[in-house]
């Protein structure tokens, strides 16, 4: 089974993030950028399909320069080739723009099944893995929290939806987009970053995938700001029972949550 | 010049913090009180190639350089440090000198297990009265039919109670360093055993005891390297890996500051955190500098060993001011934590007690301020410029 | 063009047939920003034209509606197929979608297929300048992102929660339009084999609706014990900030805070957690937040609706007795 995955490369969830001063973006310098927390999961379940079933693992991104860490992290995970589509009209590209640009880039490739990330953690989206399914024309599974290929003509996918666990039947090839809770990844190992070192990556331009003119973008970030301030609210001070039944009270009366 | 750590560095890097911090840094304090790791830890540390890491991939290790190495240990130091004293004996006292002196044989028989982290080593050098003085070793290794028979004890043998593979040091010939031979024993050898185990200062959850030779038969194919040269094996291994103890002590200098600041932002005195007061900042801006200084002569002594040339030098230097950083930043953090430092509910008395052994192992302070001296003076003799060589331009090994 | 136009609503039916909460949020937004301008729902169901009344009552000027036994349960492929064929005829310059399971699966497809603009987690959605502009939460809520739609469909995906539901007016009618859908069972790729409940031992960090959260304060991994105590009768999980997990107190997954669990509970109680910007990162998407610290100057006081400044080893005790009375006294009342 031959699997794609789609990865970004985003900045780490850990790191203090700097907004820039004009508001319409974050500060990179001297941020540290890693896999996307989800998409590792993605690799993760590709590189297990790929042991049980055999095929190749192939990673496409689409990023600046820069995205190529990203890759070479999926690689020393274990993945066979990666292709990298970098342009500059990339960047000013939206989500759905993304997932044209990508689809065009898997479309020659060998494929059974596509998978993503439920979303990537920087603008948290979730946005281009079922826009991809739609622009391949293949079938979607999305936030999936478990998955079974049977037969290799169909897959068995378990998400989780509100209170519930629902099981579906999904048609191959298929698009899945992965929730954390389907597997736990595998680290790199040195052997594995030497090899991904070793391994060629595709450089792809917009104009290689057959696109003449970039996908023009639909919506536009005019500012990114810090979360508003909360405002503190009352003290309750003195005898520790006094408190302990003004807060009860509050809390039942005022906040209604218990 | 290039400061910049390469792509797989970096990936190197990124991979290792990940596991410390979620894998090793929450078991910390439990291993520390426990005085034990958990033996897990060595198979997906195996598994990622860290107990190989210099080891090439032909002999299952990691394939790396010693940059990488430095990067791996202090990685580990930082999240707990007896784990990196174990994966730096693996990799520096017994990967490397059986890589460097072994027999085709003897690569193929114990790399691949080393490397993966299925055995473990150790390196039996250190005896009750031949310490800094390793020359003076005693332990005899007599001519047996086709083997030799090995008598003596060992102390301080870091690893020694769960090690498989034990590279052993005796003396064949005459007095002084040209009587030594250097051994690989293993688990199991007749005539070896674990003797007293010892309670240390720091570094808990690593172990350290004695290791008895009484008769111990190891056969021929067992002598690494040629007879009498293992004083030769000996130095050459503790170059390599006083780079690692220079790493270890920088990954503890790192957390002592690191948990220094985040309880400086933290904790609040006179209305405010006391980051805010000049005292606490010093103190930091001191650790800041010492660590980029020390991490800077660590990544030199590595590029030099990784270019193929003569580092004992670098070595003795990098490891001294680590290992003097790793102690002053502790001592530093405890003061910050103040009465919260003396205690164990907070990670920074451990840093203290497992830095002092930096400044100690492969080499006490003394003994590199020795190395440091001859070399320096003995320059001076030849020429009135620097001793230490110059940086050629940017080239690293891996390349 | 102008923002100024008819605003659609995709309706998601829940059990019982009405629709779900969301949707009555989602008609009141739509009220608010189409003006005097229609509000248009679209319902795709197996048998959901009777909702039509209620979706009247509660602001739709029209409601459109696909009916076919493909439609239910929820699947991508005729939900798609049903929805995308009533908004493609009327290209409506605004859809909104409530941020579901359901909605976060249909509506970025949608918006492939009809190549509209899409923003996902709205936290609200306005007209600003003859823009529709949306606000929503990034960077894993480190900040807030102002998105402008461009021209054409716009299709805003709004977070439950934000928006009161609009109110039932009684004597409201709306035009039903029935929406073509002619699709075979063949071209429905994906099956909904089971659905299950979850049942859960404890209530994970990121789910609850109450969580009770330690830290320094607590001075040893022994007193995690009266957050569990707390938790127990609060049916609340429980959580931690850095220190103590840095200090192997408790493990990793306790962490709430920018190098752990982002959080969202209706109720947060803070014990003896200082409010380090790390930890707040975490949790000050909180509801209700109650912080038990004994520094009056600590930081998570700053953003507490209430503060109690004390001792969490006499309050916590305390607390737990008397959150056990009330609920014994709760369960009692039925």
């Amino acid at each position: 089974m031959n699997v794609v995955v789609c990865v970004k490369h985003v900045p780490d969830t850990e790191a203090q993030v700097r907004l820039r001063a004009d508001g319409r973006g974050v500060d990179e310098s001297g941020l540290n950028f890693v896999l996307n927390y989800y998409d590792e999961h993605g690799v993760e379940e590709a590189l297990r399909i790929k042991e049980r079933l055999g095929g190749t693992v192939t990673l496409v991104t689409a990023g600046p320069a820069r995205a190529v860490e990203g890759l070479r992290a999926g690689l020393a995970m274990g993945a066979d080739a990666a292709v990298h589509i970098q342009d500059q009209v990339v960047a000013g590209l939206d989500h759905i723009g993304t997932a044209r640009v990508l689809a065009a880039a898997i479309k020659p490739l060998p494929c059974d099944l596509v998978l993503c990330g439920k979303l990537a953690t920087d603008d948290n989206a979730g946005i281009v893995g079922p826009a991809l399914a739609e622009f391949l024309g293949l079938p979607q599974a999305t936030a999936v929290t478990k998955l079974e290929l049977g037969d290799g003509r169909r897959a068995t996918a378990h998400r989780e939806v509100e209170g519930a666990v629902e099981t579906l039947e999904v048609r191959l090839p298929a698009v899945i987009t992965v929730e954390r809770g389907i597997n736990e990844p595998r680290y790199p190992s040195l052997p594995g970053i030497m090899r991904a070192k070793r391994t060629a990556i595709t450089v792809r331009r917009l104009a290689d995938l057959g696109m003449s003119t970039p996908p023009t973008a639909h919506v536009e970030l005019l500012q990114l700001a810090p979360p508003p301030k909360r405002q503190a609210g009352r003290r309750l001070e003195g005898e520790a029972a006094a408190v302990v039944g003004e807060l009860i009270r509050a809390l039942r009366e005022e906040a209604k949550v218990l | 010049m290039d400061f910049t750590l390469s792509e797989e560095h970096r990936l190197v890097q990124s991979t290792v913090r990940e596991w410390a911090t979620t894998r090793l840094l929450p078991r910390a304090a439990e291993m520390d009180r426990a005085g034990a790791y958990p033996r897990e830890f060595i198979r997906e540390l195996g598994e990622m190639g860290l107990t190989g890491v210099f080891t090439p991939e032909e002999y299952g290790g990691g394939g790396m350089d010693m940059v990488s190495y430095c990067i791996v240990i202090e990685e580990i130091a930082r999240a707990e440090a007896a784990l990196a004293a174990v994966l730096s004996v693996n990799n520096s006292l017994d990967c490397y000198p059986i890589l460097a002196f072994g027999t085709e044989a003897q690569k193929r028989k114990y790399l691949p297990d080393l490397a993966r982290g299925r055995t473990l080593g150790c390196y039996c050098l250190t005896e009750p009265a031949a310490g800094s003085d390793a020359a003076s070793l005693r332990t005899a290794a007599r001519r047996d039919g086709d083997g030799y028979v090995l008598n003596g004890t060992k102390v301080f043998v870091t690893n020694g109670v769960e090690a498989d593979v034990l590279v052993v040091y005796a003396r064949t010939g005459g007095e002084g360093p040209r009587g030594i031979s250097a051994f690989i024993a293993e688990r199991g050898d007749p005539g070896l055993r674990v003797g007293k185990i010892e309670h240390k200062l720091g570094i808990h959850a690593s172990s350290t005891c004695e290791i008895v030779l009484q008769d111990c038969r190891l056969p021929r194919d067992r002598l690494l390297g040629e007879e009498g040269k293992g004083f030769t094996v000996a130095m050459a291994t503790l170059d390599g890996g006083r780079i690692g103890i220079a790493a270890q002590a920088l990954g503890i200098a790192r957390a002592a500051m690191e948990d220094a600041i985040a309880y400086a932002k933290d904790r609040r005195q006179f209305g405010r955190p006391i980051a805010e007061f000049q005292a606490t900042q010093w103190k930091i801006a001191d650790m800041a500098t010492r660590i980029h200084a020390g991490r800077l002569l660590m990544y030199r002594a590595a590029w030099i060993r990784d270019q193929g040339r003569r580092h004992s030098l670098e070595a003795s230097i990098a490891k001294l001011f680590a290992s003097e950083t790793a102690m002053w930043a502790a001592t530093q953090a405890v003061q910050i934590f103040g009465g919260y430092g003396y205690i164990q509910d907070y990670p920074v008395e451990r840093h203290f007690r497992d830095a002092k052994i930096t400044e100690i192992y492969e080499g006490t302070s003394e003994i590199q301020r020795l190395v440091i001296a001859r070399h320096v003076l003995a320059a001076a003799e030849r020429t009135l410029e620097s001793p230490v060589e110059d940086c050629r331009p940017a080239r690293t090994a891996h390349d | 063009m102008s923002a100024a136009t008819d605003v659609w609503v995709v309706v998601e039916p829940a059990a019982g047939g009405r629709p779900r909460k969301i949707t009555y949020e989602l008609l009141g937004l739509a009220r608010t920003l189409a003006g005097p301008l229609r509000v248009h729902a679209v319902v795709a169901g197996r048998a959901v034209r009777g909702m039509a009344d209620d979706l009247a009552a509660h602001g739709a000027h029209v409601v459109h509606v696909a009916e076919s036994p493909l439609l239910e349960p929820y699947t991508t492929d005729a939900h798609v197929q049903a929805v995308g064929t009533a908004l493609a005829g009327a290209a409506p310059g605004l859809v909104l979608i409530g941020s579901t399971a359901a909605g976060r699966d249909l509506a970025p497809r949608l918006a492939a297929r009809l190549d509209a603009g899409i923003v996902t987690d709205c936290a609200s959605v306005a007209i600003e300048d003859e823009r529709v502009v949306a606000t929503r939460p990034t960077m894993t809520r480190k900040a807030i992102a102002r998105v402008a739609f461009g021209d054409g469909i716009r299709i805003a995906v709004v977070l439950p929660n934000v928006y009161p539901p609009a109110p039932a007016e009684a004597g409201r009618s709306a035009e039903v339009v029935p929406v073509a859908f002619n699709m075979d069972a063949g071209d429905v790729r994906t099956r909904v084999v089971e659905v299950s409940a979850i049942k859960r031992e404890t209530v994970p960090l990121t789910e609850a609706d109450i969580i009770v959260s330690g830290g320094r304060g607590l001075r040893g991994p022994e007193n995690f014990a009266l957050l569990d105590k707390l938790a127990k009768e609060l049916g609340a999980a429980v959580g931690s900030s850095r220190p103590p997990v840095d200090s192997g107190w408790v493990p990793h997954d306790y962490e709430i805070g920018q190098t752990g669990k982002t959080v969202n509970p209706q109720l947060y109680i803070a014990c003896g957690i200082s409010g380090a910007p790390q930890h707040l990162a975490g949790m000050s998407g909180s509801r209700y937040i109650v912080a038990i610290n004994k520094d009056p100057q600590a930081p998570i006081f700053g953003i507490a609706t209430y503060g109690v400044v004390g001792d969490v080893f006499e309050i916590l005790p305390l607390l737990t007795e008397e959150v056990r009375k009330l609920k014994s006294a709760q369960r009692a009342g039925g």
